[in-house]
């Protein structure tokens, strides 16, 4: 399998505190890799470093061969080939569900409003929500958002797709649709990289699980591996705590 | 003294109004333009580069240090002086757009100042929701933070409006005849002087006060 992300060697500091520490991995093409840990042990930072949301002053990290790190990069065009879900959704409020869909695809991509019109109805039908096409952001609910966030990645055609802990801003009872949509993207071979606390997700549909602690990546290994016998103790301890209900 | 007598007001009605035209003409180019150079102002003032965030910082904090009425007497001398050397014609440009070009760039400094704060307002989630949808800073800019910032700053803008509203009254010292300078000039006229300044207060009040409340309540119910 080929490398779509490659992270080596990635270190960043928020002032004198150093947030990620020589940070090593990669997801191939086709990957669904789950990166958990406690908070604050780095994870979220980490994904926001791959579509430069956040910046890193030390290592490398190549998205399809190009780096993000590489002042001379289109940064607006790499992250345009690689969608991003959030914990907050972060539909825009002003625009419609139909506009969230299109906006980006017309300014960004440059296609046509009709185009973008009927893909992003396409994707908003496929994570069941065509109904609510006219409606705002804030009529719907939490899962929905998100389900409709996903549409509004997908609809970009991504290459990959970055999730950052996109169930934990969710009631308990909307959690599985949002993990629906993503078991179906998973299945459906497209290159995943998700900060979750979903350990079922994780069992069911990663391939590789990454435990990350203190701005490192502590473990990083296969999921009958990772679930089987993680070998630090700080992993041990997380799992034990996760897993106990 | 002897009894008020306002029966001389509807006669002067017709001036009046031409009055209020002009008043509200101000106002709306002012307020318009003010709004579109307090933006560049603001975003200016929010960019990385240090120049152009002094810049708009010393253009804020210096109009916002003088009184509005040198303002206006400085640009009523200085901008047709400045159009002459532009256009290389000697023809006045009056006191009308000069005032006009002194409300702009005095309210800009105030407007500048109300969107700067709607634009850090915006959670930095929806920015970055915007980037990672492949927008440039200035789509980013346009389509998703000026907007929403728009929206939150709309009671505020509209607030300073009613400011100005009552500033605009200051024209008289250039001799423009707005609504105030109109309802004076007639009152002396007919020798009733009181009753038109009672009058024009009226006016003023009735306006700002009731614009006022119904920016109050548009506030409340966008706020939910």
């Amino acid at each position: 399998m080929s490398e779509m992300i490659s992270i080596d060697k990635v270190s960043k500091w928020y002032g004198d505190f150093q947030v990620l520490t020589d940070c090593t991995t990669s997801v191939a093409k086709g990957e669904v890799v789950v990166v958990c840990g406690p908070s604050g042990s780095g994870k979220s930072t980490l994904i926001k470093c791959v579509n430069a949301l956040e910046p890193f002053q030390q290592g490398t990290i190549t998205v399809d061969g190009i780096s993000v790190g590489d002042k001379a990069t289109d940064l607006p065009k790499l992250r345009s080939r690689v969608g991003m879900v959030f914990q907050h959704f972060e539909l825009f409020p002003h625009l419609t569900i139909t506009e969230n869909l299109t906006l980006a695809q017309v300014k960004v991509l440059g296609r046509s409003a009709d185009e973008a019109r009927a893909k992003g109805l396409h994707y908003l039908d496929r994570v069941g929500l065509k109904a609510h096409a006219a409606k705002f952001p804030g009529q719907l609910s939490g899962g929905q958002q998100q389900r409709v966030a996903i549409a509004r990645a997908l609809a970009m055609d991504p290459i990959a797709m970055l999730f950052d802990e996109p169930t934990s801003a969710l009631d308990p009872e909307m959690i599985n649709e949002v993990l629906d949509v993503m078991t179906e993207l998973a299945s459906e071979g497209m290159t995943m990289m998700c900060v979750t606390h979903e350990m079922g997700f994780a069992r069911r549909v990663a391939n590789r699980v990454i435990f990350m602690d203190k701005g490192q990546i502590v473990e990083d290994c296969d999921k009958e591996a990772f679930f089987g016998s993680p070998r630090s103790e700080r992993a041990q301890q997380f799992l034990s705590k996760i897993l106990q209900h | 003294m002897s009894t008020l007598d306002f029966s001389q007001i509807l006669p002067a009605m017709p001036g009046l109004v031409e009055g209020m035209t002009l008043t509200l003409e101000l106002l709306v180019g002012g307020v318009l333009g003010g709004i579109v150079l307090g933006t560049l102002l603001a975003i200016a003032r929010l960019s990385d580069s240090r120049v152009l965030s002094g810049l708009a910082r010393f253009y804020v904090n210096y109009f916002r240090s003088i009184p509005l009425l040198l303002v206006i007497s400085w640009f009523y001398l200085v901008v047709p002086m400045l159009l002459s050397w532009i256009t290389g014609s000697m023809t006045p440009v009056g006191a009308f757009t000069s005032c006009i070009v002194a409300f702009v760039m005095f309210e800009a400094a105030y407007f500048s100042e109300i969107v700067r704060a709607g634009i850090q307002s915006i959670p930095k989630g929806q920015i970055n929701a915007a980037y990672a949808l492949g927008m440039t800073y200035s789509q980013a800019m346009r389509y998703v933070i000026l907007p929403l910032a728009f929206r939150k700053m709309t009671p505020l803008l509209l607030q300073q409006s009613i400011i100005l509203f009552q500033d605009t009254s200051l024209v008289y010292a250039v001799g423009l005849m707005d609504f105030l300078n109109t309802a004076r000039s007639k009152g002396d006229v007919v020798g009733l002087p009181h009753e038109f300044l009672l009058f024009a207060a009226a006016v003023y009040f009735v306006i700002s006060f009731g614009a006022s409340r119904a920016v109050k309540r548009l506030h409340s119910r966008w706020a939910v």
